[in-house]
């Protein structure tokens, strides 16, 4: 459970995976087919410039430009692409308003497909066989264990993303943060909120997660 | 294919577990299972579609018991043998064969690092920008077929054979089944379509829920 320990994805199952992986590495680079400095490349721009950050902005320019909101809900792809946040496993995007009636959550029961340019890689439990398995059966099941309390009449809809088109969430704004500037917004947006398993707590109320 | 990697909608696969950090990486080696997997990829000698198919063809039980990145490393030494350009031997053995041929060595598309950011910033786009006629309309009743093909399908089993509407029309998109098998891309329009809860559970599903699915043409009948 939540904070216990585990190692699940520590590698224990290959004992000599580490092996394995440099090995292929070097009879790559001997081959001629990969060159060291672009995986160096590849790794610094999803370890220090991609991640939830990005949709975070999108998702706190929706929540105070209405024209932007608009533009968004219609074209994400654009809306996105207009902030500088393009590119691979983010191609084609739809974003999904979550409201007081409906509540929108994202899984890739076949796989582990995500939006990576606004959230960055995901995290593990994403992609592991709990939540793959889960979410499209219980979904409720699964957001009440996540902390997400939702109102008596509240829709859910889970979005399984079997092709190439990459959801991401619009999360409600909360209570209380009346006036607050894009960047104060951005700062409580959760990356789980835009994931669609939790929600952005009202100032003062701490999240669950 | 039938395998375990579709996944939606079974029991007893665990309880979810919550990383306490959540680190991108776990080890240094998952590092450069990650990067040398999308270096190979952008080779151009197979497609996602590809990798994804590479993935499933994991043993069941090993597919279960692996991470995520040894799922990863599994599919791109496959994909590397299949496609020639490392002979089984050399993965075996981990080390190049001095007396393979030289051809096989060094690669036109081979990633540079200067290239590395302008081209994850420029994707792989799966639209297709092409005048395909639609054969369903948002609104419209469909069945998604009961198809158990061995090859990739992107239909999951959960919704096969169950009714659901059409919600919206992507538009024009590569069909990961044909291309998955090497049988091109079959442009065709995708949709996202809405299944009721009940409808793929049963009775027990609460009666305002649905599951959204992204399915192309040759996926779908009229209902």
């Amino acid at each position: 459970m939540r904070g216990d320990h585990h190692d699940h994805d520590h590698g224990s199952h290959f004992s000599d995976t580490e092996l394995r992986v440099k090995a292929l590495e070097s009879l790559l680079v001997d081959k001629g087919l990969v060159d060291p400095a672009a995986l160096d490349a590849l790794v610094d721009t999803y370890e220090t410039k991609v991640g939830p950050r990005n949709g975070a902005r999108v998702v706190a320019k929706a929540w105070t430009d209405p024209a932007y909101k608009e533009w968004l809900l219609r074209d994400a792809t654009a809306a996105i692409a207009s902030l500088g946040y393009t590119g691979r496993q983010g191609e084609d995007m739809v974003v999904l308003e979550n409201t007081p009636q409906v509540h929108n959550m994202v899984v890739c029961t076949l796989c582990s497909c995500y939006p990576w340019p606004v959230l960055g890689l995901p995290p593990v439990w994403y992609k592991s066989a709990p939540y793959r398995s889960r979410a499209v059966i219980d979904p409720r099941g699964v957001l009440a264990e996540l902390g997400v309390a939702l109102g008596p009449d509240v829709e859910v809809r889970v979005w399984d993303s079997t092709a190439e088109v990459r959801y991401l969430v619009l999360p409600e704004r909360p209570a209380g943060t009346e006036g607050w500037s894009e960047d104060a917004l951005a700062a409580i947006v959760t990356r789980d909120a835009m994931i669609g398993v939790a929600q952005v707590p009202a100032p003062g109320e701490g999240s669950a997660r | 294919m039938n395998g375990v990697h579709d996944m939606g909608g079974m029991h007893g696969l665990g309880t979810l577990e919550i990383e306490p950090d959540e680190p991108w990486f776990h080890h240094e080696w998952e590092r450069r299972a990650f990067s040398l997997t999308l270096a190979a990829g952008f080779l151009g000698e197979w497609n996602l579609d590809m990798s994804r198919y590479a993935r499933e063809r994991i043993p069941g039980a090993d597919y279960l018991a692996s991470t995520y990145y040894e799922k990863w490393l599994w599919g791109l030494e496959r994909l590397l043998v299949e496609q020639g350009l490392v002979p089984q031997a050399e993965l075996e053995s981990r080390r190049r064969d001095p007396a393979a041929p030289v051809e096989h060595t060094g690669h036109p598309r081979k990633l540079a690092a200067a290239n590395v950011v302008p081209l994850l910033m420029k994707g792989g786009a799966a639209r297709v920008h092409q005048d395909v006629p639609a054969r369903f309309a948002p609104g419209d009743r469909v069945m998604a077929r009961n198809a158990h093909p061995i090859g990739h399908t992107r239909l999951p089993r959960y919704a096969r054979g169950r009714a659901g509407a059409i919600d919206r029309d992507h538009g024009v998109f590569v069909f990961a089944d044909a291309h998955a098998m090497g049988r091109g891309p079959q442009p065709q329009h995708l949709y996202s379509v809405r299944f009721a809860a009940q409808t793929l559970w049963g009775a027990d599903a609460d009666p305002r829920d649905a599951v959204y699915v992204d399915l192309w043409d040759d996926h779908l009948e009229p209902a």
